[in-house]
Formats: C-alpha cells, sequence, structure tokens
C-alpha cells in the first residue's frame, strides 16, 4: 500500500488523487490519499504530489502552516516527489520573484508565466525522454526552466527550453501530467525504478 | 527513437486548457479590484487571482445607473501590477465587452449579472473564445446552460454587494440536491428532467455520472468574512469570490489574508477562531430579507 500526500493548501489536488489512484492501480497497488493543508502529515506519505495552482498563494499558505520544512525532510529522505506548474516553481531554487518563496528542492531557476496569459495555455504532444510515444501535455500559464544545475536531468523540452526535469527522488514538470488519463510520468516519478529495483 | 516535439502541434483554448484553468484556482480566494493599487494588496493577501471591475458591487448598488466593464485602461495597469491571473467583468450577452477584456489579455471573463445586462435573450457563445468564463447560476439547469455555452466555470450568483451569505448558501444548497436527485433517476427520467428543467439532457448525464457539476463550482456573492468562506467550503464550493467583502473591511489586507487562511481550515473551528481575531470590522452590509424584487441582481441572465 503506498500513502500518497498530496499537498493541498490550493490547487487541482482532487485531480492529482485521482492521478495517482490511476497510476497505482496500473501497477496493481493501492493507494491512500492524503490531503495536507495542515503540518503533521507528511512524514507518513511515502510519496508526495505538488499541485498546479498559483506558486505565491501555495508557497504563503506551505510557510503558514509550517509545511515547507516537512517537505524538504521528505526529499532529504530520498522519498519521491511529482510537482507540476505551480508545484514546480515551488520546488525550484529560485523563482527569481520575492512573491514566491522557493523550496529548493531541484536546482533549476523558473521565469514564472513564461509561455504569456492564459489565451496563451495550449495543450500539445510532447517528446519525453524515455518514452516511445509523445506525452499529451498540457501548458497552463505555464513557467519555463531557465538554468539546471548538474545532476538535474532534462527530461522535455518544448522549442529547446526544458519543461521536465528530475534530480534524485524529485521529478518536476512545467505542464498538467495529472489533466490527462497518460500515467507515463506518474510511472517514472514514482513506479518505475520501484520496478527496475524488483528486477535486480 | 521517437520524434522531435513538433511546434506546430500546439492547440489553444481547447475545452481541457480552457477548464484546466479553472482547475488551477481551485481552493483560492478570488478578489474583486477596481485598480493596481487593490490588486497589489490582493496579491499580497493571498489571492489566486484578482477580477477586474468598475466598482465593487456595494458601490454599484448605492450609485445606481448602467453597470459596464472596467476601463481597459484600468484593466491593463492591473494586468501590469501583479503576477496572479487577471480575471475581468463583461456584461451578460455583450460579445464586444468580452471581446476587448480578451484582446487586453484578461484570464478569464466573468459574464456577470452585477454589470446590467447588454442582452435579455442571450448569452455570449463563450465556445467562440480563447479565453475561459466564469457565468453566475442559482440552480443547476441555469448552470448547465451556461457550461452548454461554453463556459469552463461556474459560481453562484449569490446577492452581490450585500455582505448577506444567504443566497450563496441557497444557490450552493439548491445547486447539490438538484444534483442528488439526478443521480437517483434513471435514464429515461433525466431525459424527462432536462426537458422539464430547460437544461441540456447531455450535460444532465454527465452531471448525474460524475455526482458534481463538470467545472470547477465557486461561492460567489455575499461573502464577507472568514467564517462566510469557510461556510462555502463546507457546502463543497471549490473556492471562493469576494466582492465588497475585502475593500469594503475596515482593514481591506488583513480581511483579504484571513479569508485566505480561512478557505484552507474551513474545517478547524479553533483555527478560525484565531483567523478571524483582531482583523478589524467586515463590511456594513444589507441583508438580503428584506430587499425588494427588483433591487436583486440575480435574477438577471437565467
Amino acid at each position: 500500500m503506498i500513502r500518497a500526500g498530496v499537498v493541498a493548501v490550493q490547487g487541482d489536488v482532487s485531480e492529482h488523487a485521482a492521478a495517482i489512484r490511476r497510476a497505482a492501480a496500473a501497477h496493481d497497488e493501492d493507494v491512500e490519499i492524503v490531503e495536507i493543508r495542515q503540518s503533521g502529515h507528511v512524514a507518513e506519505c511515502d510519496v508526495l504530489l505538488v499541485p498546479g495552482g498559483e506558486s505565491t498563494a501555495i508557497s504563503r499558505l506551505l510557510r503558514r502552516e509550517g509545511i515547507d520544512e516537512e517537505i524538504r525532510d521528505h526529499v532529504a529522505a530520498g522519498k519521491p516527489v511529482l510537482a507540476t506548474c505551480a508545484g514546480l516553481i515551488v520546488a525550484s531554487r529560485d523563482a527569481k520573484d520575492d512573491r514566491v518563496e522557493t523550496l529548493d528542492l531541484v536546482d533549476v531557476t523558473v521565469d514564472r508565466n513564461a509561455f504569456g496569459r492564459q489565451v496563451d495555455s495550449f495543450e500539445a504532444p510532447l517528446t519525453v525522454e524515455g518514452m516511445d510515444d509523445p506525452f499529451p501535455a498540457v501548458f497552463i500559464r505555464a513557467p519555463l526552466i531557465d538554468e539546471v544545475g548538474d545532476g538535474v536531468e532534462v527530461l522535455a523540452r518544448w522549442d529547446d527550453e526544458p519543461v521536465a526535469v528530475r534530480q534524485g527522488p524529485v521529478v518536476g514538470t512545467s505542464f498538467h501530467p495529472e489533466l490527462t488519463t497518460d500515467s507515463r510520468l506518474h510511472d517514472l516519478a514514482f513506479f518505475d525504478h520501484v520496478e527496475a529495483d524488483a528486477a535486480d | 527513437m521517437p520524434e522531435e516535439t513538433d511546434l506546430e502541434e500546439l492547440r489553444r483554448g481547447t475545452e481541457l486548457v480552457k477548464r484546466g484553468f479553472a482547475q488551477m484556482q481551485k481552493g483560492g480566494v478570488i478578489m474583486d479590484v477596481v485598480n493596481a493599487e487593490q490588486a497589489k494588496i490582493a496579491e499580497e493577501a493571498g489571492a489566486v487571482a484578482v477580477m477586474a471591475l468598475e466598482a465593487v458591487p456595494a458601490d454599484i448598488r448605492k450609485r445606481g445607473g448602467v453597470s459596464r466593464m472596467p476601463d481597459p485602461e484600468k484593466v491593463s495597469e492591473i494586468i501590469d501590477a501583479v503576477s496572479i491571473p487577471v480575471m475581468g467583468k463583461a456584461r451578460i450577452g455583450h460579445y464586444t465587452e468580452a471581446q476587448i477584456l480578451e484582446s487586453l489579455g484578461v484570464d478569464m471573463v466573468d459574464e456577470s449579472e452585477v454589470l446590467t445586462p447588454a442582452d435579455d435573450e442571450y448569452h455570449i457563445d463563450k465556445r467562440e473564445f480563447t479565453a475561459p468564463f466564469v457565468c453566475g447560476a442559482r440552480n443547476l439547469p441555469e448552470a448547465l446552460r451556461r457550461i452548454d455555452e461554453g463556459a469552463a466555470m461556474i459560481r453562484t450568483k449569490g446577492e452581490a454587494g450585500t455582505g448577506d451569505v444567504n443566497q450563496a448558501v441557497t444557490h450552493q444548497r439548491t445547486i447539490k440536491n438538484q444534483i442528488r436527485t439526478l443521480t437517483g433517476l434513471y435514464h429515461d427520467e433525466r431525459e424527462k428532467w432536462a426537458r422539464e428543467h430547460e437544461a441540456p439532457a447531455e450535460l444532465v448525464h454527465e452531471t448525474a455520472e460524475m455526482g458534481r457539476l463538470p467545472v470547477v463550482n465557486f461561492a460567489a456573492g455575499g461573502i464577507a468574512t472568514p467564517a462566510d468562506a469557510a461556510l462555502m467550503m463546507y457546502h463543497e464550493c471549490d473556492g471562493i469570490f469576494v466582492g465588497s467583502g475585502i475593500f469594503g473591511a475596515e482593514d481591506p489586507e488583513r480581511m483579504g489574508k484571513a479569508i485566505v487562511e480561512a478557505v484552507n481550515n474551513w474545517d478547524d473551528p479553533e483555527e478560525l477562531a484565531s483567523i478571524a481575531s483582531g482583523i478589524g470590522k467586515g463590511m456594513k452590509g444589507q441583508s438580503n430579507q428584506d430587499m425588494p424584487e427588483e433591487e436583486k441582481l440575480q435574477g438577471r441572465g437565467v
């Protein structure tokens, strides 16, 4: 049984809960969802999902509730995280914006709203490292990844700019895999390495 | 080896992209603002988005006259002042106001009964737009008609500008009650329900199967305090619009921040007590119990 924590202070929480349920079911794993709106729950979670939403609102509430430190501890313990869109901004080293306090879980800097406004939001098939077919990526007022530190693997690019990265246990995407029924990014974040370990 | 990403294959303004934007607002507070200064205060207070309008509903009520879309120059100033999404209100059925707001880069258009309706018969055909729309509703058939027209998000109408949460509660209860009724009906009974309530049958079935509205559903209209916001989350709204309640309060920044924190802690009364303490007076308000029908905004655009 996997205990999946969904950071639930703001954003597309139920979509993330449904997506991890779908992904787990495909691996015959039971999953228990823990919605994290206050401190004291992260430690009991095996994996964490940091949803899309507004990074200013999310980062502020994470700090107010004392969840920010708990997420850092989760990553320090080597436990997996999938952070999407605003989640990626919060997980980055620096969002180049005083309004967002980042958690520095991934050694990247991000440009918020780099694609423009909502009318510039789009969906498109995206080539992702290790996937045979393109991933249906949904970009909503999405950030772009700017500087990529050593030890950060770029998993996908849009127009040469990184839009999906992995560093240790953390996978971050500019787009929203939780808005589609395609579980391959969840597999990559949470299940593939487990199965690879089991095969050793 | 997989093929390189083809940049030409991108699609904008799809249902997924429009509804997805609304989904990102969930659990958040969207605040009415009339200028850039207010927008900055709202962002600082933790709003997920701001709603640009000419005057807050309480002032529209006091002032009377025709209420229209905000001044484009003010909208641009608000857009430049904040990093969060900016929404803007257009009159019901006023295509051109909506097109102007879209061209300014507004992230979502609110086709709003708070403004004076431009068309007594028709709402805007929202599917023609790239920008997503939010619309008010008092009940499920009204909500489904708006979704059928292309709305990516629904909010309760409530009774805007009153500071009285009563009608928002009524509308949300009505919508939930009607969804519960539908889930218990057979297919043929739902068809009949759809005909009787002038609701699109396909959306009636979809709602019944999902057990909720197929788009995000926020509370709006009369929310004035942290407790009001928490009450609407208790009633299973996805998030909150606050109109006159922020800048009609004694200390807008503290009131805004408290409402944001109350939405996250809606089910923790002790925390709510602490959040609601020492934040100054809320807007004065006007009970809608003794309000004449002709003064109510909620009957506009059904």
